[in-house]
């Protein structure tokens, strides 16, 4: 009876939700590779790489899910860790432009030698080699997460005193990639990419794939996540989000927790930073703006916070909604409906989907007599109060 | 402070001279006391006497601006920090019910139990026989075994109260600082707290805070009346509640 680490919590939602994505990663493709162009059942490629964006979504609505939903720290400044690793993955991709840029230059980027930029500054370096800048996607957003967690949670900056400090953080940012001497493209950002590992990025093929990892690295997110939240380190930060200082009166380390759990988190969101970018073609710094983050803990709240699977559709139905509704007439007023979604999920669900469906289908199970086992084997209990600015 | 090393006093908890002040408030006036290991010990006194405020110093939430706080003899209370001070031995209990309300009964005192309190620790923490054994013991003392699936939310309010008892018992510490175990139980609830008190000091030491005159008369303890941040009158139940000045401020005629 000792499952593995990381199956051992998943119930019946959590094995529906892989289910599909898997079912999803690997159906798509399939039918955008092996059926003809034109059948009803042959999904186009602008779709797989329109879908790769929401996956890649899902995993930064994770990221934030676990540390907002399960500790309590609501950051609204997550957008960034997702643009520095989107920047990670856009740098590799520069790298691998060669000489087919417009200038020719075989080291340096376009936007360099229309700079008059002598060399390749420091930081460029190692970006030519994949791994390099695959691990960058982890440690840059790892990094930074790491060092202004242990200022803020150290000096116990909590509530919506860290949200402010999170959406500055995220603006400065902003600001240094706007400038054409910090070395990243200035506002064009890093764009007109070739080559991926030698396959063109704008291969069928090559959507495809991608779309394919996004969808394992969603399942994968999702796993460790679950195996976090699942374990008693989970319970510990419920006890946090719930009652912090009740928490370090029982001897544990609140700011540890917090630092961990933002740092792993921060990882997450790189990695979904570093997939969106080969499948949009572009990273520029209106990824830092801080309405994307604010955007990204929409979708968790209309999703249901405190549970993984509601984080991963919100971000799905969310970004379906705009797509929707940004393509057609209703464009201009976009961003009233999705105040207006956030004000209504707030007032009428605050549970948000999932949240909302798992206490009906609770209270549906004592209804039908067994109650105390249905509320006694759901293991996440997670569905926290509703209080957004925690 | 190399003083500190060798030990001037046989009690687990020493406060000697402590003063707090809010924005001019003395919150806490030269306050001096002393808690023998195995004793427990009734705090009473008005609103606003200090009690709150020295159990705030003595698990390290509020600095004092000067005087002693030792543990066991030796450690300085006031460098350290409430994680630290919980590691040491010293458990408390609110005065507002605080329990983890999403979590069960039973994940609260897993929760409150004094293993590993490290990231990794808890992260690959398994399940074991002694710790469960200790989670169905606690639950018996405090009455709670039919609720261990419960949540916690979901609790009447005395339930709470000894769950949070109970965390601390599971927590075992040296020293317990309770505070207002009682307020808001019914006759019967206060009486088992009581009881449940009386136990739990048979090998912790207790300190209790309380305004129950009733409550404080049947643990037959010793007791300290606080007055504007000092002590102003300490002895038995009769000698306490004899005094004139403790019936001139708190008690009443």
């Amino acid at each position: 009876m000792t499952p593995h680490v990381l199956t051992r919590s998943l119930d019946r939602s959590a094995t529906i939700f892989i289910l599909i994505v898997a079912g999803l990663g690997i159906l798509i493709p399939l039918s955008n590779l092996l059926l003809p162009a034109g059948s009803m059942f042959q999904v186009p490629t602008y779709l797989v790489a329109l879908w790769g964006k929401y996956v890649c979504y899902a995993i930064l609505a994770l990221s934030i899910d676990l540390i907002w939903g399960y500790c309590g720290i609501l950051s609204l400044g997550h957008g960034a860790f997702f643009a520095l690793g989107g920047y990670a993955m856009g740098m590799y991709l520069m790298r691998q432009i060669g000489s087919r840029g417009v200038y020719g230059n075989p080291v340096l980027p376009d936007f360099m030698v229309f700079l008059n930029w002598p060399e390749l500054p420091w930081y460029w370096y190692g970006f030519d080699m994949f791994w390099f800048a695959a691990l960058m996607v982890f440690v840059v957003p790892g990094l930074l997460a790491f060092l202004f967690g242990w200022f803020a949670f150290r000096s116990r900056v909590t509530g919506v005193y860290l949200s402010i400090i999170t959406q500055a953080m995220t603006y400065a940012l902003l600001l240094g990639f706007f400038r054409n001497d910090f070395g990243f493209g200035g506002n064009n950002g890093l764009t007109d990419f070739k080559d991926i590992l030698g396959f063109n990025v704008q291969a069928e093929g090559t959507r495809c794939a991608l779309f394919f990892l996004s969808c394992a690295a969603l399942i994968g997110a999702f796993l460790i996540c679950r195996a976090v939240v699942s374990s008693k380190l989970g319970k510990v930060l419920l006890a946090i989000r719930d009652a912090e200082s009740r928490t370090r009166f029982l001897g544990y380390r609140v700011e540890s927790y917090k630092l961990f759990v933002f740092t792993l988190s921060a990882c997450m969101a790189g990695v979904a930073g570093a997939l969106y970018v080969p499948q949009v073609g572009i990273i520029n710094p209106s990824e830092f703006s801080p309405g994307n983050s604010i955007e990204a803990v929409i979708w968790v709240a209309v999703g249901g916070r405190g549970t993984l699977v509601g984080a991963a559709l919100g971000a799905v139905v969310v970004n379906y909604a705009k797509t929707f509704f940004t393509s057609g007439p209703l464009a201009p007023y976009w961003l009233f409906m999705l105040g207006a979604l956030f004000i209504l999920v707030t007032l009428l669900l605050p549970k948000g989907i999932i949240g909302t469906f798992n206490t009906w289908w609770d209270q549906r199970k004592i209804e039908l007599g067994n109650g105390a086992a249905a509320s006694a084997a759901r293991e996440d209990g997670a569905a926290p109060k509703p209080n957004p600015a925690e | 402070m190399n003083a500190m090393e060798t030990r001037t006093t046989s009690a687990i908890l020493y406060l000697d001279g402590v003063h707090v002040s809010f924005d001019g408030f003395h919150a806490i006036n030269n306050l001096s006391l002393t808690l023998e290991p195995g004793e427990m010990r009734a705090i009473i006194g008005p609103n606003g006497a200090g009690k709150t405020t020295m159990m705030d110093i003595i698990t390290g939430k509020t600095k004092p601006d000067e005087g002693v706080v030792l543990f066991d003899g030796t450690t300085d209370l006031t460098r350290l920090d409430e994680t630290r001070i919980a590691e040491l031995g010293i458990g408390r209990k609110f005065q507002k019910p605080t329990v983890f309300e999403s979590q069960t009964v039973q994940d609260n005192l897993l929760l409150a139990l004094n293993v590993d309190h490290s990231v990794r620790g808890t992260l690959f923490w398994r399940g074991n026989k002694a710790e469960s054994e200790r989670i169905d013991k606690v639950l018996e003392t405090i009455r709670l075994t039919d609720a261990r699936h419960r949540l916690a939310g979901s609790l009447s309010h005395g339930q709470k109260q000894w769950l949070e008892i109970g965390m601390l018992l599971a927590q075992d510490p040296k020293v317990l600082l309770v505070d207002e175990p009682v307020a808001g139980m019914t006759d019967v609830e206060t009486h088992l707290t009581a009881e449940l008190l009386k136990e739990i000091n048979r090998n912790h030491t207790v300190m209790v805070v309380e305004h129950d005159m009733t409550f404080v008369r049947e643990l037959g303890v010793k007791v300290t009346c606080l007055h504007e941040g000092t002590v102003l009158a300490e002895g038995t139940i009769d000698q306490v509640s004899s005094n004139e000045r403790v019936i001139e401020v708190y008690l009443g005629r």
